[in-house]
């Protein structure tokens, strides 16, 4: 199980209250990571990534385990304390406009 | 008794204001989707309760929003706008090649006899339809395509296709508008498009009358008369009486053609109204002074409508989608300002009062007639 925390705006787009939980088979990247949420929740379809291009969206950054994941290959396994759900996948907007 | 809905998209969430027909006592409901950038919300003519949405943000991107019951509840419909085929390129802000890239929906226009049908104006300019209620969305691609598009360029605010007329009388034949390609018209229900730009002169385009190139802000049409046009350019107010074949400038005694929104009187198709701006720098109106001018004889004469309208200090804009006017008599007419304020007028324009003063600024109005 897969623990990711949305911005506030994305949360209430999805109707979500806190941390939401996804199940992916096979290798926990965040492209599969980003595939499951968008799969459980239509809603959050290209609010995320580009639907066509999957490129992020650019006031959007993934941190998980004090780190920034945003710039790796979506497909690179994500930190192992996140797969196994000790920690959570941080989806942060940008701090920018008003 | 009849009623009217107001329907109001703002930088910051949409609302919805309610009043029976006597339009003076007004209910706000909002903000939806609050801290969302609202284009535009339009109702359905085929089932006023039938809603859509445009929600964008420059974090999260566009959501399409759907109500089946006028605005109480809605949910996120389809969002995938994928140009159809290759991109191409169109010019970008210093001339170069530039790929078309989709931004977000400025304007959604539904059709008048099918709620599920719908159109959505994009930036960068394209059309769509959905005729699965919102689910689902292809690209006409035939306008963006068209083989002048590698020659349009972006207005300042993007390039927007932000106005979408479907002509009641002729099936098929479909107009709209982008900043700054000028105006197109299709006869064949989007298939093939054509530039009707004939008539316009722009002093920002090396060629002044160019066939594409020329900022349009908006057009009107009365439904009565669907092949008379009017038009608030970047600079110019224009009519056409051949649906766009050729244009007219009827700006007449206008304290400047500098303007947004234009919008034409429910019943009388030759009264105009249109509300000039200083200029293309000063997005405000001249003289500190907000006037919403109206014209009953089809353009050239112009009365300055002031009653209710603050005439001092006062420095907001009214942008292109931000007014319209509802179905009764005498016809009311509604517009919104970058400063919160909605105005309405139950006088056809004779007197206004502000519904509501204090919302994020305003980036459109639509109004419902409803039994």
């Amino acid at each position: 199980m897969i623990r990711v925390v949305l911005p506030a705006h994305l949360r209430t787009l999805a109707g979500l209250n806190g941390e939401v939980k996804v199940e992916v088979a096979g290798p926990v990247t965040l492209a599969a990571v980003v595939e499951a949420l968008e799969a459980g929740y239509p809603m959050l379809r290209g609010t995320i990534r580009d639907q066509v291009s999957h490129r992020r969206r650019a006031f959007l950054r993934f941190f998980a385990c004090e780190e920034d994941l945003s710039h790796q290959s979506p497909d690179t396994p994500l930190p192992e304390a996140v797969a196994t759900g000790a920690e959570p996948l941080l989806v942060v907007g940008a701090m920018a406009g008003g | 008794m009849s009623r009217v809905r107001v329907l109001v998209g703002t930088r910051k969430g949409a609302f919805v204001l309610t009043a029976d027909g006597k339009r003076e006592r007004w209910d706000v409901s909002g903000p939806h989707f609050g801290g969302w950038e609202i284009y535009h919300l339009k109702g359905s003519p085929a089932d006023p309760n039938r809603l859509y949405a445009s929600q964008s943000s420059g974090w999260f991107g566009q959501v399409i929003q759907r109500s089946s019951d006028g605005g109480k509840t809605w949910e996120a419909v389809g969002n995938k706008f994928a140009y159809d085929g290759p991109t191409g390129t169109h010019q970008w802000y210093d001339g170069t090649p530039h790929p078309w890239e989709f931004a977000r929906v400025w304007h959604l226009e539904p059709a008048p006899s099918d709620p599920d049908t719908i159109y959505a104006g994009v930036e960068d300019a394209a059309l769509f339809r959905s005729t699965d209620g919102g689910q689902t969305w292809q690209e006409l691609s035939g306008l963006r395509t068209h083989p002048s598009g590698p020659l349009w360029q972006p207005g300042a605010g993007g390039m927007c296709l932000h106005t979408i007329l479907l002509d009641p009388r002729h099936p098929g034949r479909i107009f709209v508008a982008i900043s700054a390609a000028g105006a197109f018209r299709s006869d064949d229900a989007g298939a093939t498009w054509r530039p009707i730009n004939k008539g316009l002169v722009s002093e920002q385009i090396p060629n002044h009358t160019a066939e594409v190139g020329h900022c349009v802000h908006r057009i009107a049409q009365h439904r009565s008369r669907p092949d008379t046009l009017f038009m608030q350019k970047h600079w110019d107010v224009m009519r056409s009486d051949d649906a766009g074949e050729s244009w007219r400038e009827v700006s007449g005694n206008l304290p400047t053609d500098f303007g947004f929104p234009i919008d034409v009187h429910a019943h009388e198709p030759d009264t105009v109204y249109v509300v000039p701006i200083k200029s293309d720098s000063e997005h405000y109106p001249p003289d500190g002074k907000l006037r919403v001018y109206r014209s009953r004889t089809g353009g050239q004469e112009w009365e300055a409508l002031t009653k209710g309208l603050p005439q001092a200090n006062c420095y907001v804009n009214v942008l292109r989608d931000a007014m319209a006017v509802d179905a009764l008599d005498p016809c009311g007419v509604y517009f919104g300002t970058t400063g919160g304020q909605v105005y309405a007028s139950a006088s056809a324009g004779d007197t206004w009062a502000p519904i509501v003063e204090h919302l994020p600024a305003v980036v459109s109005v639509e109004v419902q007639t409803l039994s």
